[in-house]
């Protein structure tokens, strides 16, 4: 059967994929935030997955205001890079997992929640950047994707524990799929952060990093933090932090299993308007 | 019951919510043509020609030929549309957040670099 392995988790700061596009990695504000991946990047190389099935938000590329969903599913077998308005980054097009990601629409559709299927889309930084983090520069990204896109835009978005039951649900679609494929979960955006209007710039350091403790050891109870503390206390564009609890709630020890085994953890302050946060945690069974 | 909406006492935030989102569609969409660079360059080449095809208000235009990105939010605008007209005109995204902040940008950057702005902060305690 398809198993998952690990999560990860990773802020997805669109000027980190213009540092690495523009060649600007070695200059030392960007080396405090990518030398928190280092680790990350060797990690990847000896735990490679076939599948990576990517949590993330789209800023307003793939979906306009035309339509809206909640939470989307990518069955397309490849994904172009968008053009955002700067043009498109310069990196690798998406392959995706058409039958894993079909046989997980159906299955986490018949636990009841309702997701939209796409076919074809174009993928933003959101979803590039943490593939740039995680892989390096390269020629051909090293696994599958499969692309879930969740309204974080728009409000109100799903709650924490819409998000961590998803998770769940995710879980137990990845893992009555028939064939043998090792599946890693990723949980992306955040952390602290706002853009817009005068309370812009905001970064909540104690927060974050009581976030990213809660979401190792009390992960349910995290999922109940309401929209609010997360506008008030994280910024306004905080709020994708909600994403994080779709991966967390894919992993075995919520599900019945053991607890998984921390292998990375960083926080930087800031990269462009954001705080970064990143963590590995990998499956001991 | 009336709508649960306990974000509108927030200091400094519009949260982009469904009645923003009603509001600010054609505004939206208008910055979202901006994807493509032909677009682009007709916008860049007349700005207010180009506005004037989309069912804005006068008011949503108008902050957009003058860069008031407070006055668009205001207005039904969502930053990450919003960034669209800053991607038009060559700027980061840390140049239009900072725009919003009444801060010269080498003050906002600083900020940021210095452990950004605290969650307690109130618009009073501003300069």
């Amino acid at each position: 059967m398809a198993r998952i392995t690990a999560s990860v988790y990773t802020s997805h700061v669109p000027a980190i994929g213009a540092a690495i596009d523009l060649k600007k990695t070695e200059e030392p504000y960007w080396q405090k935030v990518l030398g928190g991946y280092e680790f990350s990047r060797q990690w990847m190389e000896d735990n490679k997955p076939d599948v990576v099935f990517l949590v993330y938000n789209d800023h307003a590329n793939a979906f306009s205001l035309d339509i809206i969903p909640t939470f989307a599913i990518g069955t397309a077998s490849e994904y172009a890079i968008a053009d955002e308005g700067w043009g498109p980054r310069p990196v690798p097009k998406v392959l995706g997992a058409p039958e894993l990601a079909a046989h997980i629409a159906h299955s986490v559709i018949q636990q009841d929640f309702d997701l939209t299927v796409v076919n074809r889309m174009d993928v933003d930084h959101g979803l590039t950047v943490p593939l740039s983090l995680l892989c390096g520069e390269t020629k051909e990204w090293p696994f599958k994707v499969i692309p879930f896109a969740v309204n974080v835009v728009q409000y109100p978005v799903p709650s924490g524990m819409r998000c961590f039951r998803l998770g769940q649900a995710i879980r137990r679609a990845v893992e009555s799929f028939g064939g043998d494929l090792n599946v890693q979960i990723w949980g992306t955006g955040g952390m602290s952060h706002q853009l817009q209007g005068p309370r812009a710039g905001l970064i909540n350091r104690e927060w974050d990093n009581r976030f990213l403790d809660r979401l190792i050891d009390d992960p349910e109870g995290l999922a109940n933090v309401p929209h609010i503390e997360y506008v008030r206390e994280a910024g306004s564009e905080g709020i994708e932090l909600v994403m994080w609890l779709i991966a967390r709630g894919a992993m075995a020890d919520v599900n019945g299993g053991g607890k998984p085994l921390l292998r990375h953890r960083f926080y930087h302050v800031p990269a462009s308007n954001t705080a970064v946060g990143h963590m590995i945690l990998e499956e001991t069974t | 019951m009336p709508l649960d909406k306990p974000y509108k006492d927030v200091p400094g935030t519009t949260i982009f919510d469904a009645e923003q989102s009603r509001m600010g569609y054609a505004l939206n969409q208008f910055c979202m043509s901006l994807m493509k660079a032909e677009n682009r360059e007709r916008f860049k080449a007349d700005e207010r020609a180009y506005l004037d095809e989309w069912p804005m208000t006068e008011e949503q235009k108008q902050a957009v030929l003058a860069r008031d990105l407070n006055r668009c939010v205001e207005l039904g605008g969502n930053i990450y549309f919003l960034a669209k007209i800053g991607a038009t005109d060559g700027k980061s995204f840390q140049q239009m957040a900072g725009s919003m902040t009444g801060m010269s940008e080498e003050e906002y950057r600083n900020m940021m670099i210095s452990g950004g702005r605290p969650a307690s902060w109130k618009p009073e305690e501003k300069k």
